[in-house]
């Protein structure tokens, strides 16, 4: 594939990719601390995954091939333009194949597909400050991590768990990292932290607009917060795939008329797709309907 | 006073640096892993390839560097391709050296600003043989074996205190010949 002509590899100039490496360096030895960083302005808005571009154009080598998910999805327009932003500025190989991809650029969700070792998330992050609801200030949440004083974080829990019954926090939902660092996950569904816990592949967070980044090291310890008596949940809709059956996939609700007809697909569409391929159906397939 | 200022370096600046940056990250990220990095540098001799690859992948203009007496004669080389300002052990973003410095006397961070801590970029014998350490930690499904010939005789206790200073404390780069590996402050490190 042909490169544009004009650009630097991978977009960003040499200077600004070597600050955004010696960062993620420092953010791997360190899981879950966040770093800050140059962040550049990029040919697309703050907000539409210019952290994670970063990260990734810093990252990404001619022998990579590269895969952008957006809530789960190859195909929306977030997903489609970074991939075609890498594949015209350095000339990558992409894929939507989640075991075909070297490097991973994700918005709100983990594949549900196991990644490997050899395996590089890299996740878009809007706020990186878990503490950002609670306590405006940068200088004081800063401190707060520095003494690992998260008291605030499960004050919340509780108090959600007294007005609510549990905690109500269903994506972007906190972690401790490495038993240190309190960390956002970004806004993945909670039904995707588990994913994060002992990982094979390493991650890496980006966020273009707070310009902080940072990462989790593969096989580091994840666990989202919760108390003793109130353990945490994942949740999912109680519904099969629509496409491919799935029960245990993390699934989208798809409005399909204006009668309240509702359909449930796997937000993970490679995950969907590969399924289907090896003969599942669900319950909503063209097949299945042919049969009725 | 330095020689070897005129020799090359990276053949292609963008792919190598990028080649060579990704071997360090994958070294961190699995401490005590030996990844290649360097082929086809030619650096002043006092300097191996993969040591040679580090530097030019991650020191430049916006950082310091420390260099050990024993590697004063690529100073020269280091300025012409990276250009750092040289400062002293104790302030130092990056440390090059051979013989492993005293780590408490380095920049280790602060607690609010722990990614300011030293880098230190030790330049070995052998990686692969020599002492044998295991490790443990972020990074590792299991703990496993390290073995390093050139670290000093009591280079795990020296780790271990390194090690309770975490989230502050030195990171470090190990180099020989065309090889490299690294042991991030978050790894534990034991005799044996």
């Amino acid at each position: 594939m042909s490169t544009m002509e004009g650009y630097n590899f991978a977009y960003l100039d040499e200077q600004t990719k070597r600050m955004i490496r010696r960062a993620l360096l420092k953010a791997v030895a360190i899981p879950g601390h966040q770093i800050p960083f140059g962040s550049r302005e990029m040919p697309l808005p703050y907000g539409w995954g210019t952290g994670g571009i970063q990260v990734t154009a810093a990252v990404l080598g001619p022998q990579d091939v590269l895969k952008v998910i957006d809530q789960g999805a190859d195909d929306t327009t977030n997903a489609v333009s970074i991939r075609r932003f890498f594949a015209r500025t350095a000339g990558v190989a992409t894929t939507t194949d989640t075991s075909a991809a070297s490097v991973i650029q994700t918005r709100h969700r983990i594949p549900e597909k196991p990644l490997r070792e050899d395996q590089i998330i890299v996740y878009q992050v809007p706020q990186p400050e878990p503490l950002s609801r609670l306590e405006p200030s940068r200088a004081e949440t800063r401190r707060m991590h520095a003494l690992a004083e998260y008291g605030l974080m499960h004050v919340k829990l509780y108090e959600d768990i007294t007005r609510f019954g549990h905690v109500a926090i269903s994506y972007d939902y906190p972690v401790m990292v490495n038993g240190r660092h309190l960390m956002a996950p970004s806004p993945i569904p909670a039904f995707d932290n588990p994913k994060m816990h002992q990982m094979a592949a390493l991650q890496l967070f980006g966020a273009g607009r707070e310009k902080r980044l940072y990462a989790i090291p593969p096989y580091t310890s994840v666990v989202s917060l919760d108390f003793d008596d109130h353990p945490f949940r994942t949740t999912r809709a109680p519904h099969a795939c629509g496409l491919c059956g799935a029960t245990d996939s993390y699934l989208d609700e798809v409005v399909t008329d204006d009668q309240g007809g509702r359909l449930y697909v796997c937000s993970d569409t490679d995950h969907c797709e590969t399924r289907r391929e090896a003969g599942h159906t669900g319950s909503e397939s063209p097949l299945q309907e042919a049969a009725q | 006073m330095t020689t070897g200022t005129d020799l090359p370096g990276f053949a292609d600046p963008v792919l190598d640096a990028q080649s060579a940056f990704r071997a360090v990250l994958a070294a961190l990220s699995c401490p005590g892993s030996i990844h290649d990095a360097g082929a086809g540098l030619t650096p002043p001799a006092s300097l191996a390839p993969a040591t040679a690859a580090v530097l030019l992948a991650l020191v430049d203009g916006e950082t310091s560097l420390a260099i050990a007496p024993t590697l004063q004669p690529a100073a020269g080389w280091i300025a012409f391709h990276c250009g750092p300002e040289i400062a002293t052990t104790t302030l130092a973003g990056f440390v090059l050296a051979e013989a492993l410095p005293n780590l408490a006397a380095l920049d280790t961070g602060s607690d609010e600003v722990p990614e300011r801590a030293a880098t230190v970029i030790l330049q070995v014998a052998a990686l692969g043989s020599g002492a044998s350490y295991t490790l443990a930690g972020p990074g590792l499904q299991h703990p496993t074996k390290f073995a390093v010939n050139g670290l000093p005789v009591d280079f795990a206790a020296r780790w271990t205190a390194n090690r309770a200073l975490y989230p502050r404390g030195i990171d470090l780069i190990l180099c020989a010949g065309g090889r490299l590996a690294a042991l991030p402050r978050s790894v534990t490190v034991g005799e044996g």
